[in-house]
């Protein structure tokens, strides 16, 4: 990977616009520009069409030889099941409110990633075959048609936007880049191009069950030592079932949490909370993967790797699904999970919280609760004993995750929670936030090593808000709920804002929840000394309090 | 822009020609016929259109708080969950331009004294929603005063329009502010487009066209009231003629008004083949006419294809020894399935 530039050089660099016409200029694959083909034999796998060998950087993309054709019947075929699309590619009016809106093209300053001109590029090619005017002016009315070149810049632009749904708040008709964005995504598909770091997962999760491709006996082996790790630090080992029938609630978390630090400390803090409550649960090492890397590949194959919860929670016979901290996990199961595999099993009921009596009727048909929605009601209702001080070595801000944020609504579930567990909560700037949230700049299955630069620059929104608290308010830490943004925001605070530590919520929670019995703790869930706690040696103030 | 200004300084150049020449005919009475047909027919065509595309899957862009929790407040008109609130979100979005009003203009800094490195600063931008919402209320009232030429008697509901539109009195006939302001509108969105780089680099003949008709039709509308004052009365005549189907002599009445009628009949006949469709597109958009209760109620899709999927069976085939190994539950034991 090439070194950084230093973040004002990387500001001060970003070029102006091209002289020429957006149409008459092509990106040009530079490294460090795109991300890694897909392997053949991956692809031949996952029985994904025209698998080829191919390289970005080459003249030529080894397209099948009626590339034209297929990529053609395939967006007359999109555009027949989609209403969104003939309706996206239709009534834009070019007003530019989308331009400065994607945290892409702030970082960039390239105007194809001006959303508008994203959609453009595709819209372009709409107008020659499907609107009247584009048949008969042509250019003249920005229409062109197909070749290897467009399919390039198709290609360079769909994995330069993160799906992120952003510029779709603000347009005036809601056109959704993300829906665009995933179309083409799906066209690229057809004749063979894909990205090998969204492929090589969306071929462990089709045959281990997820992303990391850890096998069962593995990922026992893993969960065993955050076990371990649990009883290290409070004394207390926090059971761990394992496909086990019979239970309440199947839960299920993004895999990522299971392996990569730091999502293992919110992992440990499930743990925790779960023994504490003493909640009828299971793991399962089937459907070991909440979150959903098919989502940025076809919706076909979103369906694929969805269907395993279902299935699982029928053969557990669980009554209802608890799903984990991750974003595009949460906006496939709020927006599309009932509509691909549902309806839900006939045994599943309405979820209903055990300790609360709290029935989610937001989730009766799709029979599946965010934790933070689960965890808020649990503290809202004084069910769990909490020591905020646990916490007061930080000062925390929160990022929302662009999908619970924009396709579902997740703001103060989880904005509650954080404010019960810690004593030191500052928000960003308010048009970097909730709604108008800006993504970590790798969503969407770009979170991969070889495009760092390109990650900085998108991420420059986020980093710059981040590093605005840092600087005013003492902010050290970074809270999320998404597995992703666990990966992806450490480099990123790393760059933008040195010394910001991410984690997610529930190891937050984890850190403030005083166990039934446990020992004194002196090491949060990183197993880093806590402050303050030789002084008050004798005082266990924090011990009894609550409840 | 200035190909599109050329195009619709022509197509005026011919309406007046023709007009003088003797054409009237043509241009007041076959092609307004045209117009409206091609005006109807169109619109209606694409809105089949975009209909006969189902929408597969639930997919608002939830703008705020999803109702969730009883003790969190729901935003419920920009995440609304059933159909009422729904209802209410498009009608502040068609009415008041709702995402609009949200726009904000990003200015990055290279270096920042408070961050003390780069930052980026979001200023709150509503010249764009202003203008735009003056165009388009001041067009829409621009359009019913017109009714006046279309009714008699005139309701007495366009009249007090009239009386409001001109509650300035100021100069003879008395000015219509309506009209003046959405030529100032029209101005600002065209500006916007030449001076703004980011607008220039991604406008197209597209975009520039249905301004400068817009601007045409305004602007020989506000002259045939004010400097070529047109014979009203034999306007009015001729246009009852024109709804009752049985026209009237054009004789009397001068060739900019032609000019005028021309160029909203080239906007009727433009509108259903461009981005004008915005207007009856937006109650189609599914990221705003949907309830975000995708996990309460199951959204259908038509194409839904089949289920296909690794299963649990072919996972415990795949792994069972490893899984006994572990301790985990089978369906199958291993000496079993060898069976």
């Amino acid at each position: 990977m090439a070194k950084l530039p230093t973040p004002q050089m990387l500001v001060s660099s970003r070029p102006a616009f091209p002289a020429q016409d957006w149409l008459d200029t092509k990106p040009e694959f530079t490294p460090g520009s795109f991300c890694y083909p897909a392997k053949k034999e991956t692809m031949e796998l996952l029985h994904m069409p025209n698998p080829h060998d191919w390289d970005p950087a080459a003249e030529d993309w080894n397209l099948p030889e009626n590339w034209e054709q297929i990529l053609c019947d395939a967006f007359e075929e999109r555009l027949e099941k989609h209403r969104s699309l003939k309706l996206f590619m239709d009534i834009c009016v070019r007003c530019g409110a989308c331009a400065d809106k994607c945290h892409f093209f702030l970082g960039t300053n390239d105007p194809k990633n001006m959303p508008v001109l994203r959609a453009e590029l595709l819209r372009s090619l709409y107008r020659r075959d499907h609107t009247m005017l584009g048949k008969i002016l042509g250019k003249k009315v920005g229409a062109r048609g197909w070749d290897k070149q467009v399919v390039k810049e198709l290609f360079y632009y769909a994995y330069q936007c993160t799906e992120c749904r952003r510029c779709s708040l603000f347009c005036p008709y809601g056109i959704d880049t993300a829906e665009i964005t995933a179309i083409v995504r799906e066209l690229l598909h057809e004749v063979g191009l894909g990205i090998h770091w969204i492929m090589d997962p969306v071929k462990n999760c089709s045959f281990t069950g997820n992303h990391l491709g850890i096998k069962p006996h593995s990922f026992v082996e893993i969960v065993e030592m955050l076990a371990d790790d649990c009883e290290t630090i409070t004394g207390i080992r926090p059971k761990t079932p394992f496909n086990e029938k019979g239970h309440e609630i199947l839960f299920i978390t993004p895999s990522g949490d299971v392996f990569a630090d730091p999502g293992i400390y919110t992992f440990m803090g499930y743990l925790m909370l779960f023994h504490e409550l003493d909640l009828d649960y299971t793991f399962s090492t089937y459907a070991s993967e909440g979150g959903n890397f098919g989502s940025f590949t076809t919706f076909n194959m979103a369906k694929k790797l969805n269907a395993k919860m279902y299935a699982e929670a029928e053969r557990l016979g669980s009554k209802w699904i608890l799903g984990g901290e991750c974003g595009h996990m949460w906006r496939v199961i709020n927006q599309y999970m009932d509509t691909y595999n549902g309806p839900s099993p006939s045994h599943m009921t309405t979820p209903v919280s055990p300790y609360t009596g709290t029935v989610f009727k937001n989730a009766a048909s799709t029979k599946m609760v965010h934790i933070a929605e689960f965890t808020a009601d649990l503290i809202n209702h004084n069910k769990l004993n909490l020591d905020p001080s646990r916490n007061d070595h930080i000062i925390t801000t929160f990022h929302d995750s662009c999908n619970p944020a924009r396709a579902m609504g997740l703001l103060d579930e989880p904005r509650y929670v954080l404010n019960a567990v810690c004593n030191n909560f500052v928000e960003m700037p308010e048009n970097t936030i909730r709604e108008q949230t800006f993504c970590c700049g790798a969503g969407s299955g770009l979170n991969t090593e070889e495009i760092m630069e390109l990650r900085m620059r998108s991420g420059m929104p986020r980093g710059n808000a981040l590093r605005y608290v840092q600087e005013k308010y003492g902010v050290n830490h970074m809270a999320c709920v998404c597995a992703i943004d666990r990966a992806t925001l450490p480099p990123l605070a790393n760059y933008w804002a040195p010394g910001v530590t991410v984690s997610g919520l529930h190891e937050l929670v984890g850190n403030a929840l005083v166990m039934k019995g446990e020992s004194k703790r002196t090491m949060d869930l990183r197993q880093e000394d806590l402050p303050n706690v030789a002084e008050d040696d004798d005082a266990p103030e924090a011990q009894g309090e609550g409840q | 822009m200035f190909n599109s200004l050329l195009l619709v300084l022509l197509i005026g150049a011919i309406a007046w020609a023709g007009a003088a020449v003797g054409l009237a005919g043509l241009f007041g009475v076959a092609l307004p016929y045209v117009a409206v047909v091609v005006f109807i027919a169109g619109v209606v065509w694409r809105m089949v259109y975009w209909a006969k595309s189902p929408v597969p899957f639930c997919i608002p862009t939830t703008g705020g708080q999803e109702q969730s929790l009883d003790f969190i407040k729901q935003a419920k008109f920009d995440c609304p969950s059933t159909t009422w609130g729904v209802v209410q979100r498009m009608f502040l979005e068609v009415f008041c331009f709702r995402s609009l009003f949200r726009n904000t203009v990003a200015d990055v800094q290279e270096f920042d004294p408070v961050s003390n490195g780069p930052r980026t600063i979001y200023y709150s931008s509503k010249w764009l929603w202003v203008f735009a919402l003056l165009f388009h209320y001041c067009f829409l009232l621009v359009f019913i005063r017109h009714f006046r030429f279309f009714m008699e008697p005139v309701p007495s509901c366009i009249r007090f329009l009239e009386t409001i539109d001109g509650i300035m009195q100021f100069g003879s006939p008395r000015f219509f502010w309506t009209g003046g302001l959405v030529l100032i509108a029209l101005l600002f969105l065209l500006a916007r487009r030449v001076f703004n780089q980011r607008l220039r680099y991604l406008s197209l003949a597209n975009d520039y066209f249905p301004l400068w008709l817009l601007i045409s039709i305004v602007g020989t509308g506000i002259c045939l009231r004010y400097f070529d004052k047109t014979e009203i009365a034999q306007v009015k005549i001729f246009i009852m003629g024109l709804t009752h189907f049985a026209p009237v002599s054009t004789a009397g009445i001068n060739a900019l008004f032609f000019t005028h009628l021309t160029l909203v009949c080239v906007l009727l006949i433009y509108f259903p083949f461009s981005k004008l469709m915005h207007m009856p597109g937006v109650f189609f958009s599914p990221t705003r006419n949907m309830a975000n209760n995708s996990r309460r109620v199951r959204h259908i899709n038509p194409w839904n294809p089949p289920k296909q999927y690794f299963t649990y069976a072919e996972y415990e085939d795949t792994y069972r020894d490893a899984m006994a190994e572990a301790g985990l539950p089978l369906e199958k034991q291993p000496e079993k399935a060898a069976e």
